[in-house]
């Protein structure tokens, strides 16, 4: 039987079309289909400024704007050659991570939906709402920030900032118990994911899996480590990778497992990166006249919640790109899906998908 | 009661024995529902319907947000998908209905309120509470649609399979009581035991006692809540067996499936929690008072199904019946056996 999972279905975590071929429970064939919601990113950004495609690339995936962001303008900068303020890269590292943060919370609550426990995803949703709040409060916008400007920011941050911050961090760190405690260790969620979809390391390398997904197998990539951008050499933190503590290394679990772990890691980077940040400085101090890079190409990569966010800028030497090209992570996570959730059972699949974190924003641009 | 009855009087006994019954679930499911959004939204950090403000809206803490509902499903367009089985999609939920209705018939709700008291009481309970998986299968077929195929495949099974453990653990209740009638099993449930403990069936001896989370498991079960919903897993087959349904057909899903509940905990409290009879011999024991120990025990049941639905993931199809075959037949045969033995040597 040929079942359409999608694209209206609660599991596929925005508008995707899985085709299954099914026997009975079991599933022997998936054929993910995209586009749904393809809106012409890359055509857009030839015919923008480069300053217009910031708010574009927060679109892509809207789970994690400010990682977008963070992204673009860190390529364009090293395109265009601009050292920005001190005070501007640990801005935008405390953003990065909180947004990380959010980010994980909305993966691993959506995740526990899948699995069909309702109540962590509402938990998880009210400590997201904090940070959202912090977001806010610092840029005015609660999901697509548009913050980060080649340069600089679009506002310093606000008074107060700081102290709500680490009153997020310390409200923050004891949730993950509950979270631990709620579904992380919950005999039948251990029983729907654990020895589920299991991802070897090496098949994860040769699709070109990136983030949590890859580092559930085992394999410690992280860029913010492998190759420092911004000021992330800075900070004291660690890679966690997939132990297979109750099943086996790249199961579903350790992928889940691992999204935990990133979150305490994130909340250490922002307390380093609020300790040490300059209390003074400009954060419009090195904007540019004109974002207008030499000729030339450039690619950039960076760790976005959801793995190695590339991307690839070809400058004419116009105030417009001539070609903007996005690397998505969760692109490439779908892509293994085939491969890992073949021969299980329709419940399964979707444990799987959702095991992988896709964002149909980014896949389809 | 019934022998001297004129036919008229039967007849007019039953219509109004039946409409009270339908009052009862129907108060149930509007009381059920409205209490599982009020929990679901107190463990979930939130605060559930609340009306606020002039004008319509939901009452004071929203106590009107299940009549609105009720309204709303009323005045719902009814739709039939065109490649469904007309007759079959029509009669389904009445079916389904009529499995909860003829059930809750039995259940003796004080010592003297009890529609039917037959002498196969709890027999009858466990037969025909069997009946709402035709109607399961029905529906699912004849929506034409995978997903209500799937849904309704799945809860053929499951329902099955869990009523061979539900039936087993009650066999331990019908040998410690020796007698099928439902008022008979209460009555044998009078007293102290252990010195301070009620002498209920669940307290009798180790094997009831798991029998009864047996039986509570299993329950939970057949009525398809989480964490056995597999066959309305709403984040897998969307709604399962009833996708395709909407308005009042929708709501005699839902009216029967909170009746169920109500059944499955009612044979709970009647077979392992003493039915009507206080927790304490002899206070608050008489008349009216057991209506009240009757529906606490119940409702107190039902907040523990519903207390499940908001902690616990969804369990796999064959971790399902993994559950059911491996786990809780053997665990329910084992029971039999050691209450024949305790009953023997030492009870």
């Amino acid at each position: 039987m040929v079942l359409n999972i999608g694209p209206q279905h609660p599991s596929t975590h925005g508008v995707l079309r899985l085709k299954v071929k099914t026997d009975g429970e079991i599933v022997s064939e998936i054929t993910p289909i995209i586009g749904y919601l393809h809106r012409c990113f890359e055509k857009h950004c030839e015919n923008l400024s480069y300053e217009q495609v910031i708010p574009y690339t927060d679109r892509c995936d809207y789970i994690a704007s400010m990682n977008n962001n963070f992204g673009y303008v860190v390529a364009v900068e090293e395109l265009m050659g601009i050292e920005v303020p001190e005070r501007v890269e640990y801005i935008r590292v405390i953003m990065a991570e909180l947004n990380r943060i959010a980010s994980h919370l909305l993966a691993l609550g959506t995740y526990g939906l899948d699995i069909g426990a309702f109540t962590p995803f509402l938990y998880m949703f009210r400590d997201r709402e904090r940070i959202l709040d912090l977001f806010e409060m610092t840029c005015g916008a609660r999901l697509l920030y548009n913050y980060m400007w080649v340069g600089g920011l679009s506002h310093d941050l606000p008074v107060g900032f700081v102290e709500a911050a680490y009153d997020f961090l310390d409200y923050f760190e004891p949730q993950v118990k509950e979270y631990n405690d709620l579904l992380t260790y919950n005999k039948i969620f251990i029983e729907r994911t654990a020895d589920i979809g299991v991802l070897p390391a090496e098949v994860a390398i040769n699709y070109g899996v990136t983030g949590p997904n890859l580092r559930g197998s085992g394999v410690a990539w992280d860029l913010r480590k492998a190759e420092p951008y911004s000021v992330y050499d800075r900070f004291e933190f660690d890679i966690p990778v997939g132990k297979g503590l109750v099943g086996s290394v790249g199961d579903c679990w350790d992928r889940y497992w691992v999204r935990v772990q990133e979150m305490l890691e994130s909340v250490k980077i922002i307390r380093q990166a609020l300790q040490k940040m300059p209390s003074e400085g400009d954060v419009h101090a090195a904007l540019p006249k004109k974002v207008r890079p030499p000729k030339g190409s450039i690619y950039k990569r960076t760790e976005s919640p959801r793995g190695d966010l590339g991307y690839y800028i070809i400058s004419s030497g116009k105030p417009v790109p001539f070609r903007i090209k996005m690397r998505s992570p969760a692109f490439t996570a779908l892509c293994v899906l085939d491969e890992i959730a073949r021969g299980w059972m329709i419940s399964d699949v979707l444990a799987i998908l959702g095991s992988l974190d896709i964002v149909l924003g980014e896949i389809d641009r | 009661m019934f022998e001297n009855l004129t036919s008229l009087e039967w007849l007019l006994w039953l219509i109004l024995a039946g409409l009270l019954l339908f009052g009862l679930m129907a108060v149930n499911a509007l009381a059920a529902v409205y209490a599982e959004r009020k929990l679901s939204a107190f463990m979930q950090d939130r605060l559930g319907p609340m009306g606020q403000g002039a004008g319509f809206h939901a009452g004071k803490w929203g106590m009107l947000q299940t009549v609105a509902d009720a309204l709303k499903l009323i005045l719902k367009e009814d739709i039939i998908p065109r490649a469904a089985d007309r007759r079959l999609f029509i009669i389904a939920p009445y079916i389904i209905f009529i499995g909860a209705f003829i059930a809750i018939a039995a259940l003796p709700f004080s010592e003297y309120i009890q529609v039917i008291d037959i002498n196969l009481g709890i027999f009858y309970l466990l037969a025909v509470c069997s009946l709402g998986v035709v109607g399961l299968i029905t529906a699912g077929w004849a929506s034409d649609n995978k997903w209500s195929l799937y849904g309704a495949l799945r809860s053929a099974a499951q329902i099955v399979s869990y009523e061979i453990p539900a039936a087993l653990s009650i066999i331990v209740v019908v040998m410690l009581t020796s007698t099928l009638d439902l008022q008979g099993i209460i009555r044998s449930q009078e007293g102290v035991i252990w010195g301070i403990l009620p002498n209920w069936i669940i307290f009798n001896n180790p094997f009831a006692f798991l029998a009864f989370f047996i039986y509570f498991i299993s329950g939970v079960a057949e009525t398809n809540r989480t964490p056995f919903d597999i066959p309305e897993a709403e984040s897998e087959l969307v709604a399962g067996f009833h996708t395709e349904y909407s308005g009042m057909r929708w709501a005699f899903f839902f009216l029967s499936e909170y009746a169920n509940m109500f059944i499955v905990c009612g044979i709970a409290t009647v077979a392992f929690l003493g039915g009507w009879q206080s927790p304490v011999p002899g206070f608050m024991d008489s008349g009216a008072w057991g209506l009240f120990w009757f529906f606490g025990k119940v409702l107190f049941l039902i907040f523990v199904m519903i207390w499940f639905r908001w902690t616990f993931p969804r369990l796999r199809v064959d971790q399902l019946m993994g559950v059911a075959w491996k786990v809780l037949l053997p665990l329910a045969l084992l029971n039999i056996f050691g209450v024949g033995l305790w009953s023997l040597y030492i009870g």
